[in-house]
């Protein structure tokens, strides 16, 4: 039971962990379109 | 005669255990073979499973008469798994495989593969319940990376003894995702949330964007979460040399030759650890039930966050394609289209699927680098 309580802390700690993760990277992707455009021919 | 007899001593070694692992690994080969079930694994992992189950196998490690005589897939297993080098070189392999425009063409899409990873934790909290520690509860959360060989690294990070059921669960399931998602995708949806048509307008992303992106991917996930830096790093390096331009056959060389290399090695030198001694037991079986609930919740988490998405958002996005974070890529992508297309001819999400599919990919392996960060070995 002590190992359940520590793995659902765990899992908080995961998912919280991995959305602020997703979100930084989700900022650094669209900073990257947004400063580098696709060029005219490109389109 | 007797002479002769001995020739045929070994038999009396062989157990019925040996003998059940003989039919696993036939059934391995099988599977892959005539359900064409991930092949390339399954087909060597089969072999590999009987040929470690022959009475004194000289393909493992043996003592006899006190001595001890190494055997091939061990010191294999020693050279390139134990210590992640063969995982990290397939990594490069994927990394060359994956186009990730669609994700950098709608970065938010990610969130979805974020939300998907829940079945790893779900399952590692469920694990412990089923008298696993937290670190053979962790290796069993991460067959719900849906993502062999990040299974194998985090597995084998915490030397877990159950190496073998671990991976055959991984594959198998990998290659169930069109048996397994559609049932419970449609437990927790309804007809018309998956009717919901998602405009797609094409947008292009240059060269520049693309080559900085596996870059700065791998200095941010290597910032935040360092464990996860080999796996994000190898996997990027991979991306890069794709990207680049000037690559074109190291890139090629990495998806397939090297790629094809390491996992021929692979299938067989996992099977090292599918000895009847250590397979053949309670929690193989648990671990199979432990899998099929992580990619099952895998799929819930996503398809729900899409659904709690809807609740905030103006745009609507068809919950189906939460169920795409997972990293069975491309396979859960098609799953997902097929099912939209079966509710609605007219509904394509094929560009949306594969945007969160692709991001699946990167999220699994940030999950297992952080059940890396947050349990000790």
């Amino acid at each position: 039971m002590e190992n359940f309580a520590m793995a659902l802390r765990i899992m908080g700690m995961g998912m919280v962990g991995i959305f602020s993760v997703t979100i930084v990277l989700i900022a650094v992707m669209s900073l990257l379109t947004k400063v580098f455009p696709p060029e005219h021919e490109e389109v | 005669m007797d002479q002769f007899l001995s020739l045929y001593g070994n038999l009396s070694n062989l157990t019925w255990q040996m003998v059940v692992m003989w039919i696993i690994g036939g059934l391995l080969i099988w599977l892959g073979i005539r359900k064409k079930m991930e092949p390339t694994l399954l087909i060597p992992m089969g072999f590999g499973a009987i040929l470690v189950n022959l009475p004194l196998s000289g393909a493992v490690t043996q003592t006899i008469n006190g001595l001890i005589e190494e055997g091939p897939l061990d010191i294999l297993f020693n050279a390139g798994i134990s210590n992640e080098l063969f995982l990290l070189l397939l990594f490069i392999g994927i990394g060359a495989m994956i186009d990730f425009t669609p994700l950098l063409a709608n970065p938010s899409m990610m969130l979805y593969g974020a939300a998907a990873q829940f079945g790893i934790f779900f399952t590692l909290a469920l694990a412990t319940l089923f008298g696993f520690s937290l670190q053979d509860a962790a290796s069993v959360g991460i067959i719900g990376a849906a993502d062999g060989p990040t299974s194998i690294f985090v597995a084998n990070y915490y030397h877990s003894r159950y190496l073998g059921a671990i991976i055959v669960a991984a594959y198998s399931y990998m290659a169930l995702v069109p048996i397994i998602q559609p049932p419970v995708i449609r437990a927790i949806t309804s007809k018309k949330e998956r009717r919901i048509h998602m405009d797609y307008s094409p947008k292009n992303v240059s060269k520049m964007a693309k080559i900085l992106f596996p870059i700065c991917i791998t200095i941010v996930a290597g910032l935040i979460a360092p464990r996860s830096v080999a796996l994000v790093g190898f996997l990027m390096f991979g991306n890069l040399i794709r990207e680049c331009g000037v690559l074109g056959s190291l890139s090629e060389t990495a998806q397939n030759v090297m790629a094809n290399l390491v996992t021929l090695v692979l299938g067989l030198t996992v099977a090292s650890q599918m000895r009847a001694e250590d397979f053949l037991n309670r929690q193989t079986l648990f671990i199979l039930v432990l899998g099929l609930a992580a990619f099952i919740f895998d799929t819930v988490g996503g398809v729900l966050f899409a659904k709690l998405m809807n609740l905030f958002t103006k745009k609507k996005v068809n919950p189906m394609i939460g169920a795409c974070g997972i990293s069975a890529f491309p396979m859960s992508a098609r799953v997902i289209t097929q099912m939209g297309i079966e509710e609605d001819p007219s509904n394509i999400l094929i560009m949306q699927a594969t945007g969160v599919n692709v991001s699946g990919q990167i999220a699994s392996v940030i999950a297992g680098g952080l059940l890396l960060s947050l349990i000790a070995r």
